[in-house]
């Protein structure tokens, strides 16, 4: 077995890798960007060695800096990870030059399989079915137009080299092609280094199930059953399970070994995926579609990891060393259900927007039976531009589906993010929401739920009961503690009565609030709730039994108000007298002022370019501006017809959220 | 007997009914609570005891005989929060437009006066038109024996004054020589002279809230502490406020019991300076990390953000919090930084809190504007301030410390008692390159960065510092609560006087 491997990439997939390597009994060297120099997968890992500034093309891509560091570090091997050189033919083959095994597949199967045009070939002829589309290169704008027509819209724009959502574009229209073609061509050239772009017919209503196979040098291949990964936004994956709810065992065998036959067919070994794309309306067990082919191993691999007991990241380095599978295809069984849900460092209250910055406060939720937290932060992390703005995965597992999803409802709810903006309420309610619960996904299922964005889960009555006798409870504890200051005029001590009102969005909900030590009887209107916690002023979660029931509620002090996070939703809640509610009535309501007559910077981003200038009219719709942040260009365009007045700022610019870029007339 | 009691109680009811139901109506429907109302937010539930609720105006100018309303358009007396006592004073602005009479005003004086004699703080709620215009010059006096009050009670008593409502002409100057002024957003104003006497001397066209709002005082002008949503809100944030003050200058600050362990260790704060001298970070984290249970009660937050000032809690007691910013430019020094952090300094060392510093400062902002506008002097106000200071005074440097700046900020020389530093502080005369370039003056550019390199090996570190004893002890960043909350309890008996004087002669 190996002494000491390296691990060529950062954040919660090094951390990972790290993990299983030092149980292995294995040193690890880690490398990193200045970005990274304090992160998490340094500290961990035995050795760390600098590779160069923050941009990947100047270190996480550097191949010789990395095999300069395996020399001055006696590393054995490089598991490359996910992203950066994982699928690079070139790195594994240069690997190989320099007697250093490369945790992975083999150069050719890279080559064979990472190029999505090429992969689409060999797929057809190995005899699995295949979406329509053209396979060959592209020379411009114009020939994509008439490829896209030929295959009659909609049609997918992809980065050959790309992957995980970054470099991809769809179109509904010649328009489109013409507005996104180059864009697709310059975020392959920026994100992979490579600026070819394939074009293939978009299948409407579809699901993305893919399947996990795993192999050794020795001609052995099995398949560890499938993953469902439909729940996508914009084609970044958010929310992925294992097994599928669409899948039967019998067309689990069939997407399988299909998937077998086309690893085999290229000499395939370690951990791979088949992407495959299912028509949700097909029920023959036979619509499924050859998408392409990861020669890595994948962001979501801990569904597999929960479902099949075994450890992707072993299997690949004992593959790796040379030895054999120590397990057949009959051996592998699925136990449960697995839920994955990624933690992103965007904000879904403001349009899924990237967010940058420290993790001035994080607290994962703490390693209750089934679930699991891959994460490559801590508190005092720093989310930076250069990077994914993954965050972290939690996965949870159960026996059911249902337990599953359930694990993570309850998981999310502790989940303590501050500092930046982050898609915990988001991924709370999908895992909330019926469509999801009853296993009928697509891969438009965001697009078609939120189709005006997110504004927090639905509020059950029973969550409402919850925040309102947890309310009434921290803010007992707090006035109880705020009539213990020294210096009272004798005989005017704790004077409050039992009696609130807890002001919860435009409800004034009256209630009578008991104490007794840690437990508390909490009325309101005919309901009547127990409540026990050890809160105290300060803690970031309120953790109480509600009548017998574990809930967790975020709590924030704001003013003089809480802002309280659970089930996917904030509220910003009050605790007043009833004198003062009372009172409170005659406030007037703020409005919130009008700045639909600017175009704001989003997110904190580099200006691309400005379309427009000043005194020009725009129709709705139309391209203002191109901002770039988290190595993704957004176009952000006129919502209503009107008159530029002033363009603010000019490309090449570096603005803050909510920045001005143009004003309107 | 009966006849008397139903006198007196037909009396109190007249009174509480203020200017009657049509002007209390007037009022909600601007969102302004009546002056009663407000009080039954601040104080502690029927902890409120009105006096002088009989007394009547003694003016019979313009008809003003006919017209007495009981109370004369200010409710007076004294009270509790959490059980601590405080006296108030709360304009009525259904009554006469809450306007100044001679007999008003010796309300408001009556409480102040109770107020020194018993050591209690003095909280003023400001609704009012101005002088009562029909008594003329008597209504001057009447303010002019407030101000009088204000200033004898300054430093003896904390005077908190709360603006919701006008507040114009000379009725400014009361709140102004208190210690806290807090506004209500969009209904509250304070200005010498209003936008039509602007108008007509200079030309200038400017709305009432432009020139004098809740924002305009607490972003541009600094005159007001803090902006509150409405009334409801203003009122409550003062309970809070209230928790943290000391009732007089001869009280130890408060103590409320906390959950939170003074030995907590906050990891992160080991990587909250980032790697490049250049790249800002948000002091609040230190700050709310260091301080119990993540409570800081910040002070002007949006005027002169450069430096940070509010109170938290350590252990319990109240500290006042001073911090240079570097996510403001740079947490530089300048005018209104220096003024904003001077006067919370004297706050603090008249009503013994001790004073918790936090450092990362280039240096005083240079400009032709700073220059012509006095920064020598009013960046003395706070080494003034730091200087004059006898409360207990920590001081940690974070990262730069440079020049006369790394002096002013409760520095050694300055009597601070516990001089900390992290391992990333830099304490200099100024940037490693500028000295170079002074040093080695017309020297190639290699020379200059060979210099560069050694001058940031010399003094890029705190132990120069702590090798000449400036720097008590080099800390680390995770221990910065524990350090502090051990520090605050040793210096707890700490005794020092200043020289006997009569006042000292800070540059004004």
């Amino acid at each position: 077995m190996f002494k000491k491997i390296l691990i060529a990439n950062r954040g919660e997939i090094a951390c990972r890798v790290i993990k299983t390597a030092r149980r292995m009994g294995i040193k690890t060297v880690a490398v990193y960007s200045d970005a990274d120099a304090a992160a998490l997968h340094v500290e961990m890992a035995d050795e760390a060695v600098r590779l160069g500034p923050p941009p990947a093309a100047e270190s996480y891509l550097l191949g010789d800096a990395i095999i300069a560091a395996c020399k001055a570090t006696g590393a054995e091997a490089v598991h490359p990870g996910y992203g950066f050189l994982s699928e690079r033919e070139w790195f594994a083959k240069r690997l190989a030059e320099e007697g250093i095994a490369f945790i992975g597949p083999p150069p050719a199967a890279i080559a064979a399989m990472g190029d999505k045009i090429e992969s689409k070939k060999l797929a057809k002829l190995a005899g699995v079915n295949v979406v329509p589309g053209f396979v060959g290169e592209i020379e411009d704008t114009e020939h994509a137009v008439r490829i896209a027509t030929d295959i009659g819209y909609p049609v997918m724009m992809k980065a050959s080299a790309g992957g995980g959502g970054k470099g991809m574009r769809l179109a509904f229209s010649e328009a489109d092609v013409r507005e996104g073609f180059e864009a697709t061509k310059r975020e392959g050239l920026a994100s992979f280094g490579d600026d070819r772009v394939f074009i293939e017919k978009f299948v409407e209503q579809p699901r993305h199930i893919e399947i996990q196979v795993l192999g050794d040098q020795h001609g052995n291949i099995v398949y560890l059953g499938e993953r469902e990964c439909s729940i996508q936004r914009r084609h970044q994956k958010v929310v992925e399970e294992a097994p599928s709810p669409f899948v039967t065992p019998e067309m689990r065998r069939n997407m399988g070994e299909q998937a077998v036959r086309l690893a085999a067919a290229v000499g395939y070994y370690s951990a791979g995926t088949v992407e495959l794309i299912v028509s949700g309306t097909d029920t023959t067990g036979q619509g499924f579609y050859f998408l392409e082919m990861n020669t890595r191993l994948q962001v979501e691999h801990p569904v597999t990891e929960e479902i099949t007991g075994l450890d992707l990241v072993e299997q690949m380095i004992r593959v790796a060393n040379g030895e054999k599978l120590a397990f057949t295809q009959d051996d592998v069984k699925l136990d449960g259900w697995a839920v994955e849900t990624r933690v992103y460092a965007e904000d879904p209250y403001r349009g899924f927007l990237p967010s940058i910055g420290r993790l001035t406060h994080y607290r994962p939720p703490a390693g209750a039976d089934g679930v699991r937290v891959d994460t490559g932060v801590v508190e005092g992390s720093e989310i930076s531009m250069f990077y994914d703005p993954m965050i972290a995965k939690l996965i949870t597992h159960g026996a059911t589906r249902e337990e599953a999803i359930d694990k993570q409802i309850v998981a999310l709810d502790s989940y303590v993010l501050r500092g930046i903006g982050h898609n915990i309420d988001f991924l709370s309610a999908v895992m909330q929401h019926p469509r999801f619960r009853s296993g009928n996904i697509t891969t438009g299922f965001i697009a078609e739920e939120y189709p005006d964005g997110f504004s927090g889960a639905a509020v059950s009555e029973a969550t409402r009961h919850d925040l309102i006798a947890v309310a009434a409870t921290i803010h007992a504890i707090r006035i109880e503690r705020e009539a213990m200051i020294d210096n009272q005029l004798a005989g005017h001590g704790a004077v409050f009565g039992e009696d609130w009102v807890v002001m919860l969005g435009k409800d004034q909900v009256p209630v009578r609030v008991e104490s007794y030590g840690d437990r508390f009887m909490v009325q309101h209107g005919d309901h009547e709730h127990e409540v026990e916690t050890g809160w105290k002023p300060g803690t970031h979660t309120c953790v109480a039994t509600v009548d017998g029931r574990q809930v967790a509620i975020q709590t924030e002090r704001r003013g003089v108000g809480y802002r309280l996070t659970t089930r996917g939703a904030m509220h910003d809640v009050r605790v007043l007298t009833p004198r003062a509610a009372a009172l409170a009535g005659h406030m007037i309501e703020k409005i919130p002022p009008d700045l639909s007559k600017y175009l704001l910077c989003p997110m904190p981003g580099l200006v691309m370019a400005i379309n427009v200038a000043d005194g020009d009219k725009v129709e709705a719709g139309q391209p203002l501006a191109i901002v770039e942040a988290m190595k993704m260009e957004n176009i952000l365009r006129a919502e209503k017809s009107g008159t530029v007045k002033t363009v603010r700022a000019k490309a090449g610019e570096s603005l803050a959220v909510d920045a001005i870029i143009l004003e309107f007339e | 007997m009966l006849k008397v009691i139903e006198q007196l109680e037909a009396k109190r009811e007249a009174a509480r009914q203020g200017g009657g139901p049509k002007r209390i109506e007037a009022q909600h429907a601007k969102g302004r609570l009546t002056a009663r109302e407000r009080l039954d937010i601040l104080l502690d539930p029927g902890s409120f005891e009105e006096l002088d609720m009989y007394v009547e105006h003694n003016c019979v100018d313009f008809g003003m005989e006919a017209q007495k309303i009981p109370g004369d358009g200010v409710v007076t007396g004294s009270g509790t929060i959490n059980g601590r006592l405080v006296f108030v004073f709360s304009q009525d602005f259904t009554v006469f437009g809450g306007s100044l009479s001679e007999r008003h005003a010796q309300k408001i004086c009556k409480i102040m006066d109770m107020a020194m004699k018993v050591g209690a703080p003095v909280i003023g709620l400001n609704d009012s038109g101005g002088a009562r215009i029909q008594e003329g010059v008597a209504s001057l006096g009447g303010y002019a024996e407030v101000f009088q009050r204000n200033v004898l009670a300054s430093g003896v008593v904390p005077q908190i004054s709360l603006i919701m409502g006008p507040c114009a002409g000379g009725a400014v100057y009361s709140p102004a020589m208190t210690d806290f002024i807090f506004m209500v957003k969009d209904s509250s104003y304070m200005f010498v002279t209003g936008p039509d006497v602007v108008k007509t001397v200079t030309n200038e066209i400017v709305t009432q809230e432009e020139l004098g709002g809740a924002v305009t005082h607490t972003t541009k002008s600094g005159v007001a502490d803090l902006a509150m949503e409405d009334d409801v809100d203003a009122l409550l944030r003062t309970r809070q406020f209230f928790d943290f003050l000391p009732l007089n200058n001869k009280q130890a600050t408060p103590f409320r019991p906390s959950h939170d362990d003074p030995e907590r260790i906050e990891n992160s704060l080991d990587t909250l300076v980032p790697p490049s001298a250049n790249k800002p970070y948000d002091m609040h984290e230190l700050i709310r990390k260091v301080a119990d249970e993540g409570d800081f009660f910040e002070l002007q937050p949006s005027h002169a953000g450069n430096i940070i000032i509010g109170f938290a809690r350590i252990e319990g007691s109240t500290v006042g919090i001073v911090a240079n910013q570097p996510m403001v430019l740079a947490g530089v020094l300048d005018i209104a930084s220096s003024k904003k952090a001077g006067r919370f300094v004297r706050f603090c060392d008249a009503f013994n809190i001790p004073i918790v510093t936090f450092v990362d400062v280039p240096g005083f902002l240079p400009g032709v504007a700073q220059e012509h506008n006095g920064i020598i002097k009013n960046g003395a106000k706070l080494l003034f301030a730091y200087a004059e200071a006898t409360v207990p005074k920590i001081t940690v440097i974070t990262r730069k410390a440079y020049g006369g700046a790394y002096d002013v900020m409760a520095s050694k020389h300055l009597r601070g008692d516990l001089n900390y530093a992290w391992p990333t502080a830099e304490i200099a005369v100024m940037g490693a390159k500028g000295a170079v370039e002074i040093i080695f003056r017309g020297k190639s550019a290699e020379e200059i960065a060979e210099r560069t390199a050694e001058y940031e090996a010399r003094f890029a570190n705190p132990f120069v510092a702590a090798s000449k004893g400036f720097v008590d002890e080099v800390i680390m960043p995770h221990s910065t609560r524990r350090r502090i909350a051990i520090g605050l309890r040793k210096l707890r008996t700490k005794s020092l006087e200043n020289p006997w004087k009569k006042h000292d002669n800070i540059p004004l």
